[in-house]
């Protein structure tokens, strides 16, 4: 059986995580403030789905790589600057809200279409990568219900490895509760594979990666369509973000048991 | 060919990638520049209208790369004329920059010390008593006095308010829409290739940083080396401490004369200000007096509440304890700023070195196969305390002098550059009014009001009258620990304190400001915080795996014996320390890139060759509220 594959990685934005968030309610309903004024990456469980694709299709010649994602195409591209040096990938881009709070049936919505316009994709060989728990706040169904848009059977999620065999097809590492792995045997594609950690590194910045990436990105950029989110039927009660806490303090010459006591302490109370 | 090698010489040879025009470094000047050619790419019908060299039929290749981690990263807070800006884009475009407001309201504020531990002369303690006695008859109010006029060189009334970073974003954000070039964050750039030809040196492009390499500089296993980047030409629009633009400098020298020894580190923080503090969009406050003479201070308005405060800190100040960061503090405590500031959060952080040398540090701005912009060619006005239009002014014209040279097919030669390049910018309001600021602050080597005196002479005539050139002192020529501070503290103490200070392995500057009197900081948790929450916070500092430390002590032995420390006190990030056996410590963690190590190195013999060697080095702030 044929090694090619046909790699669609969705990945969305999130803002850069070391930055403070700050939930509020608009006329359209809740989002962040300034979120086009913070700094964004790539979904970082979708980014590890991303440099799996990359490794993959070095692999297996003849392969290719798209990077399917919603998200305000402005917002798109300053984060495109950063990812597009590490693999080399075809942009298909939706201009979207990329807030959190579109629920994941929309995404998938968005998602599977701008799948199902890809020229020449083959469906037979598609592998469909993304984070695991990516756009949708860790409620982690987006890939199943993109997966279940394009009809694809095969579906694993919290993948951390995935070995391709002679025949075509792959073994695949899902984690389950007590750190342990379901070990899988796929037959081959199309398959969707919710990725959690993966195990390769974040590639080096390669600027003729980058540069051969932007050639397409940026017409396509161009031109994304606009999809937006629909506003009757969803209603959130209350938004959190997630909270970061911290107290510091300057300790010197302090046995590391003492400190080390002091912090369990502190989680303790927590 | 003699292309200079990073230090780091890597086993594999480094790839090699040719465009037509590489950019190093994203600020206001190299958006000036991609701006501008990015208009003249193309013609209508989206065919080229310059073609490229290295790629027949498409249009020109240009490609630049920013060091930092994205390109709003930059810091500074910045009230501009912006007459350059507003000459390459309409007003309603501007209004669409977030933070971005029309200047509405602009006042001068000398401060009087509140507390009685500022280091003011006795002709200024002198004159702050008559004006605490005059009180409100001098409009003194809050240990302020709101001077009655702004002298015309400094006025900034018709101007904008803009968060540098995102100004940057929103320019960058401009030129890649238009689909014809490339910017790369993340991606410094280690040095420029030189070669040697018949026609003399020539710049060919640029080497990126090796990655994959261990703290050390030495190579991992997932080593790869910095890629040639080769190009028709290199414009170094890289800043006051750019890799490459130094190492032109070192390689070229400067011209005769010229020199970069005077600086200032820029500290600010962006706040949030409370819903009633009474500060409307567009208010700019420039003060001076405290919380040392020699500090100037800034508060600006931007939309949505939220505030630029910050200070900056001269090189000719001559204390060797000279920490930004708990000034800033003290200074967002002086009861006229308080009363606006209580009750705000801490938004975002940072630090940049600033050029004060204005135009005596211009360096050669062109050579065969280079271009020199922005604050590194020296284009910061130091009279009217003004560099972003500047810079981004200096862009504009190399872009138009490329465009001229291009439709023309002449070369990027010295002699062409300068004939299209140099001479739009001798003939500008850029040179024109760097030539009246050029002596302008010779006499604040001499003290603060003489300085302000200077600057008002020079100013008010045109540049005409100016206090005396002497020769420029070297940047870290800092007194005796005992020479600024005896009259308060006996030379014993001081003595004991900086021994304290060595043997604890702490900087010095807390125990001395304690020392003199000045209060701790109630800390509130929101917006006065401890130095190292303020990186977490507001500046939410990184350093990506991978690169080498671009902090390097050339010379440990010469640390051993530098007391005091001037690289330790002057770190913004505190990433330098007191490290084993007297030689500083570097941590890339918490480094913002700010530069003031490199010109606060007491071991330097020139006053530009440091014991210290900042290279190029990725990471650093990730903040674009700056």
């Amino acid at each position: 059986m044929s090694n090619v594959f046909h790699i669609i990685v969705c990945a969305g934005i999130v803002p850069d995580p070391l930055q403070t968030l700050e939930p509020i309610t608009t006329a359209t309903g809740p989002a962040l403030k300034n979120e086009m004024m913070l700094p964004a990456v790539l979904d970082p469980w979708a980014s590890h789905a991303l440099y799996e694709a990359a490794n993959l299709a070095a692999h297996a010649t003849g392969s290719k790589v798209w990077l399917v994602s919603a998200a305000p195409k402005a917002k798109l591209q300053q984060v495109m600057m950063n990812v597009a040096q590490k693999a080399a990938f075809e942009l298909v881009p939706v201009d979207a809200p990329a807030s959190g709070f579109a629920d994941a049936h929309t995404v998938a919505e968005f998602l599977s279409g701008a799948i199902e316009s890809i020229a020449g994709l083959d469906r037979s060989r598609l592998l469909l990568f993304g984070g695991w728990e990516s756009a949708s706040r860790a409620a982690g169904v987006t890939m199943q219900l993109v997966g279940e848009r394009l009809g694809i059977l095969d579906q694993f999620q919290g993948v951390d490895r995935i070995t391709m065999q002679p025949d075509g097809s792959f073994e695949v590492l899902e984690r389950i509760e007590g750190g342990r792995h379901l070990v899988s045997i796929c037959e081959g594609p199309p398959a969707v594979l919710g990725w959690a950690t993966g195990s390769l590194p974040e590639p080096k910045n390669n600027p003729q990666t980058g540069m051969a990436n932007m050639r397409s990105i940026m017409p396509a950029l161009q031109k994304a369509k606009s999809a937006a989110l629909r506003q009757d039927g969803l209603r959130y009660v209350s938004v959190t973000p997630p909270k970061q806490q911290r107290q510091t303090r300057i300790v010197k010459d302090r046995p590391a048991d003492e400190i080390a006591a002091e912090l369990l302490a502190w989680i303790e109370e927590q | 060919m003699s292309a200079s090698t990073s230090e780091q010489t890597p086993a594999i040879e480094p790839q090699q990638m040719s465009v037509d025009i590489v950019g190093v470094g994203f600020g206001p000047a190299m958006g000036g520049f991609l701006t501008t050619l990015s208009r003249h790419l193309l013609n209508e019908g989206g065919t080229p209208r310059l073609e490229s060299a290295v790629a027949p039929g498409m249009p020109l290749q240009v490609i630049c790369y920013e060091r930092a981690d994205g390109l709003g990263f930059g810091v500074s807070g910045a009230v501009t004329r912006a007459r350059g800006i507003r000459a390459s884009f309409p007003d309603a475009a501007l209004a669409q920059i977030p933070m971005a407001v029309p200047v509405s309201e602009e006042k001068l504020v000398y401060l009087l010390d509140p507390i009685g531990a500022s280091r003011r002369s006795l002709a200024m303690r002198i004159a702050d008593f008559k004006v605490r006695l005059l009180g409100s008859l001098m409009g003194s109010r809050d240990f302020a006095v709101e001077l009655p006029f702004i002298p015309r060189f400094m006025q900034k009334h018709d101007g904008l308010i803009l968060s540098l970073g995102q100004f940057n974003q929103w320019v960058s954000d401009q030129v890649t829409t238009s689909g014809v070039m490339q910017l790369w964050p993340g991606m410094p750039v280690s040095e420029p290739i030189i070669e040697s030809t018949a026609e003399g040196e020539v710049v060919t492009g640029v080497r990126l940083t090796d990655q994959g390499v261990n703290p050390d500089g030495t190579p991992s296993e997932q080593f790869m080396p910095g890629m040639d980047v080769r190009a028709a030409l290199t414009v170094v629009g890289d800043g006051p401490v750019g890799a490459v633009g130094r190492k032109l400098d070192s390689h070229f020298g400067l011209p005769p004369g010229n020199h970069k020894r005077e600086w200032a580190l820029g500290m600010k923080m962006v706040i949030e200000l409370r819903e009633d503090s009474g500060l409307k969009p567009g208010t700019v406050l420039h003060t001076l007096g405290f919380p040392e003479p020699e500090i100037f201070g800034f508060l600006y308005v931007h939309p949505e509440r939220l505030a630029s405060v910050g200070i900056f800190i001269p090189s000719w100040m001559r204390s060797p304890v000279r920490t930004a960061y708990r000034y800033l503090q003290h200074f967002m405590l002086h009861p006229y700023l308080r009363r606006y500031l209580d009750g705000g959060t801490l938004k975002s952080w940072g630090a940049k070195s600033l050029q004060e040398s204005g135009r005596d540090g211009e360096p050669f701005l062109a050579g065969n196969g280079y271009a020199r912009i922005g604050e590194g060619s020296g284009s910061t006005n130091v009279l009217a305390g003004s560099g972003v239009d500047e810079g981004w002014t200096t862009g504009v014209q190399l872009a138009e002098a490329v465009v001229e040279l291009l439709e023309q097919k002449k070369p990027f030669t010295r002699e062409n550059l300068e004939a299209t390049y140099v001479r739009r910018r001798r003939l500008s309001w850029v040179d024109n009014e760097s030539k009246i600021a050029a002596d302008s602050r010779n006499g604040f080597e001499k003290g603060v009001v003489t300085g302000l005196i200077g600057m008002a002479l020079a100013g008010f005539t045109r540049g005409l009258i100016a206090i005396a050139a002497h020769k420029r002192p070297l940047p870290a020529s800092t007194s005796a620990l005992e020479a600024i501070y005896g009259s308060r503290i006996s030379k014993s103490e001081v003595r004991r304190l900086a021994e304290e200070s060595a043997a604890s392995g702490t900087a010095l500057h807390d125990r001395i400001m304690n020392r003199c009197g000045w209060p701790e900081i109630p800390f509130d948790g929101r917006l006065l915080i401890s130095h190292q929450d303020a990186l977490l916070m507001g500046g939410s500092v990184q350093a990506p795996p991978g690169y080498a430390n671009h902090v390097i002590f050339l010379h440990p032995e010469h640390c051993q014996s530098c007391e005091p420390k001037l690289c330790v006190e002057m770190c913004s990030g505190q990433a330098i320390t007191r490290g084993e056996n007297g030689v500083p410590a570097f941590d890339r963690e918490k480094c913002v890139y700010c530069g003031a190590c490199l010109w606060n190195c007491r071991s330097s013999s020139d006053g530009e060759k440091g014991n210290i060697q900042l290279r190029a080095g990725a990471g650093g702030l990730h903040s674009t509220l700056n």
